[in-house]
């Protein structure tokens, strides 16, 4: 397929999920204890749809007079985002466009729509009707689900799919896509082709591998504009939150001697039938 | 004296210091080749090597195929490319002693082996990259470069053979015993050589395609020494021999193998020259190590200080869950929440074993960046020395001499503040730059080979012994008891503890050392009244009695009349060394402090956390300050004492001593003095029952003046531990160990 593809990525950062996440209340609102100094990653459905970009834009290059090009969007702090750019950026190449903004997962997602939406509108060279806005079904912060929806129907994107794992484009134009649905089943759809938005789920592609020499060819343009983010304000009123706990753990434990394996197996099954 | 912070009101930092803090501490802040270097390490150190640890790849001498994925790792994340400039396929520029540094702090982090597998390849290239020729240089590593995308190849990977003769045939490790002879010489051609060469405990043999082998002439043709070039390819016997059964450091591959090949001369390290008829290489294999091992031993001494860091979090989490699930542990309980933590001395032998860590780590690194300084200071001064054609050691001597004096006369200006020495006057002179340099990492090279791997396994043994029974078991996280094994083999290669404490006791008596020494103490006391919480000041009195201790014991000779410190009296000198080393190794970790402190507060992510930060790392400095000053005020006393004969009770020397009589009558004048008097001889000949009369301080009052003055310098220093014990207590740690244990991977 000769047709170039322009592929935004929109991806948020969240705590390394090995640290202790602790919900606290700050004087902003709900927070993560200590978020500022825990080791932070890229949000993994958000990393699972840049792979998938950038797998996509290898096997889709365009021509050289018209290349295919792929953007990471994101909104978080700048001083965080250059910490995780170091592993990110030796993976592939991409054009990043940090806005700094606040961490965390209690962010208006409305509002967050809106700046990133404004921020792909405004990026140069950027052709929307070659346009799949790429980013997570899901969030490792808190999944109000919703950023991505948002953002389309800002930048006028009615295409939309959500729990995607896979996508192939055809040779004139349109392109499948596998959606998650329920029994661990997909829905298969064809698009006539972009601008589409897709909300990932895992997809199929492994994490790649870090390379630093991609990755020094990636920084040479990521620290002139992470210097240069422009901050962005978000609307902090429009939202309150009641409350905010851990999602609790479930564990109910019985010591049972000399049990045998087909009972075990028995009460587990009707354990599960009766959480269905 | 030492001041200290009282006990903190202020609230314990948050959590266990991040990458943002480290990169300050160690100087990459602003080195994004390195942050990634990090990163890309990091990932292959906690997935693919701690995968291997876990599913018992250690439990083998053989080179597996699964402990040749790691090397292929070591590829595709750029660990084997660190060692390339950009133009031989690596990805960074200039030198590289810090980079490799890094990497192999990470990849240690998790296993030993891993890490000195890394630096296997390195060390073989490493004679090439020093000495070789443009053309050897290009050939092996462009060579060993992993490949490039597109490319289709397997890099070449390679060993280096020094000598390690077979033991007990007394052999001294500074003889050879590989041979080169001349094989073929057609006239006008080029020679070929035989090079017979047995290696014993080679690293990264299993896999090697070049060796790059010492060897002495064993042919009138051939002058003295040299390092030669091997492939596998070459004619002859390439014989790998059989794995060394190591209980250490298995994920690396070592072996005793055999050569016996005929190559080119032009394989000879750095050519050579054709002399009425006589091949006279252009670096003798003893020029070419030396290059070679002083900068190839800090990153083994960070291998060390990285296994020390790297016990904290999973102690930590042991001693604070260590009774949960225990009938009668409820939640929310002390000794739910708490642990062990709940006792004093888990948490202040925890902080002795981080503070050790973070002064290894401190030490090392200061020794890595000060190579990176120096390698292109040492090429500026081949060129300048070339320039005025300065050629062979006794000339270079002769021309450093007066550079050397001036070095001394600048150094000693600058700390003083002299107005009219900017910065232009010191950089203008490169010999007297390098000079400085040069006795600094002379010192610094084996104190951190020394130090952090000779004392650090000892503190890993104290780390094995905080987890309790589970600390020997394979099932403990972090690996923690094959890190204390491995962390002895860490002290014995590439040098022994032994080989480094005689070069310490040479290049630590330079002019320049010594001056350099003298300016570091002064600038301790100077920290000291800017930030007492780090303990500068005990450290600065510490220095002042070893530099005291040192005079004293060049000068001064034993009962029959022998200097005592001489090159053979190494009773004297090797302690000495040691406590040289506890001293540099406190002040690298006040240093790194105070850089943290000078410099988060501009890093957003650090100084996040910046004031309990950096209270509690200089608490660790504060803990680690008394620790090194009393190590040298116990081995300085024992010199400067340990070689006076003790007074005896014999005739000679009882003009020491009252007679019972005499005190007598000095009672009448004098009353009370027969209580103070000890040594005191009765009319029979009777005495007090002890050895002698007590030994005299007679020309040693200073000595114990400054000792006295020390001990009083370790006020404060037990409230530091106290505040880091407290901290340790209530820092915030990950769930979980982000690299697994033993067990299926």
């Amino acid at each position: 397929m000769a047709n170039a593809l322009h592929i935004v990525a929109c991806a948020g950062i969240v705590p390394d999920p090995l640290q202790t996440l602790e919900p606290t209340l700050a004087p902003t609102g709900p927070a993560i204890r200590n978020e500022m100094v825990l080791p932070a990653m890229l949000d993994p459905w958000a990393a699972c749809a840049l792979y998938e970009a950038a797998s996509l834009i290898a096997k889709n290059p365009g021509e050289p007079q018209n290349p295919s090009k792929l953007w990471l969007v994101s909104l978080t702090p700048k001083a965080k985002l250059q910490q995780v750019m170091m592993t990110v950026a030796q993976k592939l190449s991409f054009e990043l466009v940090p806005i700094d903004g606040p961490i965390g997962g209690f962010t208006d997602a409305h509002s967050t729509a809106a700046i990133l939406a404004e921020t792909i509108a405004a990026l140069p060279g950027l052709d929307r009707g070659k346009l799949l806005l790429f980013g997570g079904w899901e969030s490792a912060n808190r999944g109000a689900g919703v950023t991505l929806q948002l953002i389309g129907e800002r930048l006028g994107i009615t295409d939309q799919f959500q729990g995607v794992d896979q996508i192939e484009l055809r040779d004139d134009g349109p392109f499948e896509v596998l959606e998650r649905v329920e029994g661990g089943r997909h829905q298969v759809s064809v698009c006539a082709g972009p601008p589409a938005v897709l909300g990932w789920a895992t997809g199929n592609l492994p994490e790649p591998r870090n390379n630093p020499q991609i990755g020094m060819d990636n920084m040479r343009t990521i620290m002139p504009v992470l210097q240069k983010a422009k901050t962005a304000a978000l609307d902090t009123n429009s939202l309150r939150y009641v409350s905010a706990t851990l999602p609790a753990q479930q564990r109910t434990t019985r010591v049972v001697k000399d049990m045998h394996p087909e009972a075990i197996a028995q009460e587990i099954v009707e354990w599960i039938g009766k959480d269905s | 004296m030492a001041t200290t912070l009282p006990i903190s009101q202020s609230r314990p930092m948050l959590t266990l210091p991040g990458d943002a803090v480290r990169q300050i501490l160690w100087r990459f802040a602003n080195r994004f080749d390195l942050q990634m270097l990090v990163s890309s390490a990091r990932g292959v150190a906690r997935g693919t090597v701690a995968r291997l640890v876990a599913s018992g790849e250690r439990n083998t001498h053989e080179w597996t195929p699964a402990k040749n994925q790691m090397l292929e790792a070591f590829d595709r994340a750029g660990i084997t490319a660190a060692f390339m400039e950009p133009e031989e396929g690596g990805f960074i520029s200039g030198p590289k002693n810090l980079a490799l540094s890094l990497a192999a702090f990470e990849l240690a982090w998790v296993d030993g082996g891993a890490a000195t597998a890394s630096l296997a390849g390195f060390l073989a290239l490493a004679p090439i990259h020093e000495r070789g020729t443009p053309r050897q240089v290009m050939r092996y590593k462009s060579l060993s470069a992993p490949p490039q995308p597109g490319e289709n190849r397997k890099p070449w990977r390679g060993a280096f053979a020094l000598t390690e003769p077979i033991p007990y045939v007394g052999v001294d490790t500074g003889m050879l015993n590989g041979k080169v002879r001349v094989a073929e010489w057609s006239d006008g051609g080029e020679p070929w050589l035989q090079v017979e060469k047995r290696g014993r405990f080679i690293t990264g043999i299993a896999y090697a395609d070049f060796i790059t082998a010492a060897a002495v002439s064993d042919d009138p043709r051939i002058k003295g020494s040299c390092i030669v070039i091997l492939e596998k390819s070459d004619k002859g016997t390439f014989d790998r021999g059989t794995p060394t059964k190591k209980l250490v450091h298995q994920l690396s591959s070592t072996g005793d193998p055999v050569f016996n090949l005929k190559v080119p001369a032009s394989r000879i390290v750095g050519g050579y020259t054709l002399k009425d008829g006589v091949i006279v290489p252009n670096f003798n294999h003893g020029e070419i190590i030396e290059a070679v091992f002083r900068r190839t031993r800090v990153p083994v001494g960070l291998m060390t200080a990285a296994k020390l860091l790297s016990a904290v979090e999973p102690v930590i989490r042991y001693q604070r869950q260590r009774f949960r699930g225990a009938e009668g542990t409820r939640p929310g309980s002390i000794r739910y929440e708490q642990g062990i933590q709940q006792r004093q001395d888990a948490l202040h032998r925890l902080v002795d074993v981080w503070a050790t860590g973070e002064a290894a780590a401190s030490l090392g690194f200061a020794a890595a960046r000060l190579f990176d300084a120096l390698d292109p200071l040492e090429k500026q001064k081949d060129a300048l020395l070339k320039e005025r054609g300065i050629v062979g050691a006794r000339a270079e001597m002769k021309a450093f001499r007066e550079s050397q004096q001036r070095a001394i006369e600048l150094l000693f200006k600058r700390a003083a503040g002299a107005p009219g020495l900017d910065s232009e006057t010191w950089e203008a002179d490169p010999l007297v730059q390098f000079l400085l340099a040069d006795a600094e990492a002379s010192v610094l090279c084996p104190a951190t080979k020394l130090w952090n791997t000779g004392h650090g396994v000892n503190m890993l043994r104290e780390a094995v012994s905080l987890m309790g029974g589970y600390g020997i078991t394979e099932d403990c996280p972090g690996f923690l008891a094959n890190k204390w094994m491995d962390a002895q083999l860490e002290a014995t290669y590439e040098g022994p503890e032994a080989v480094q404490r005689r070069q310490l006791t040479v290049t630590m008596t330079s002019d320049l050392f010594l001056a350099l020494f003298r300016v570091w103490t002064c600038e301790m006391r100077r920290i000291a009244s800017t930030d007492p919480g780090t303990g500068a000041c005990t450290l600065a009195s510490a220095m002042n009695l070893w530099l005291w201790t040192l005079n004293h014991l060049q000068n001064a000779t034993d009962p029959e009349g022998n200097k005592l410190y001489h090159g053979q009296r190494q009773g004297v000198t090797f302690p000495l060394a040691d406590a040289l080393c506890w001293l540099l190794a406190s002040r690298a970790q006040i240093l790194d402090v105070l850089e943290l402190e000078a410099r988060g507060a501009s890093d957003p992510l650090a100084a996040e956390d910046l004031p309990a930060t950096v209270e509690f790392l200089s608490d660790l400095c504060h803990t680690q300050a008394a620790q090194a000053a009393s190590e040298a005020s116990r081995i300085c006393a024992e010199l400067v004492f340990g070689y006076n004969r003790h007074p005896r009770w014999d005739e000679k020397e009882h003009h020491n001593c009252f007679l019972a009589e005499e005190l007598e009558d000095l009672e009448k004048t004098m009353a009370g003095i027969s209580a103070a008097a000890v040594d005191v001889l009765f009319a029979d000949g009777s005495h007090p029952q002890k050895a002698g009369p007590c030994a005299g301080c007679a020309g040693s009052e200073e000595f114990l003046r400054l000792q006295s003055k020390l001990t009083t310098c370790l006020t404060g220093s037990r409230l530091a531990k106290d505040r880091a014990a407290e901290t340790l207590s209530k820092v915030m740690i990950p769930e979980a160990l982000d690299y697994p244990a033993a067990g299926p991977a």
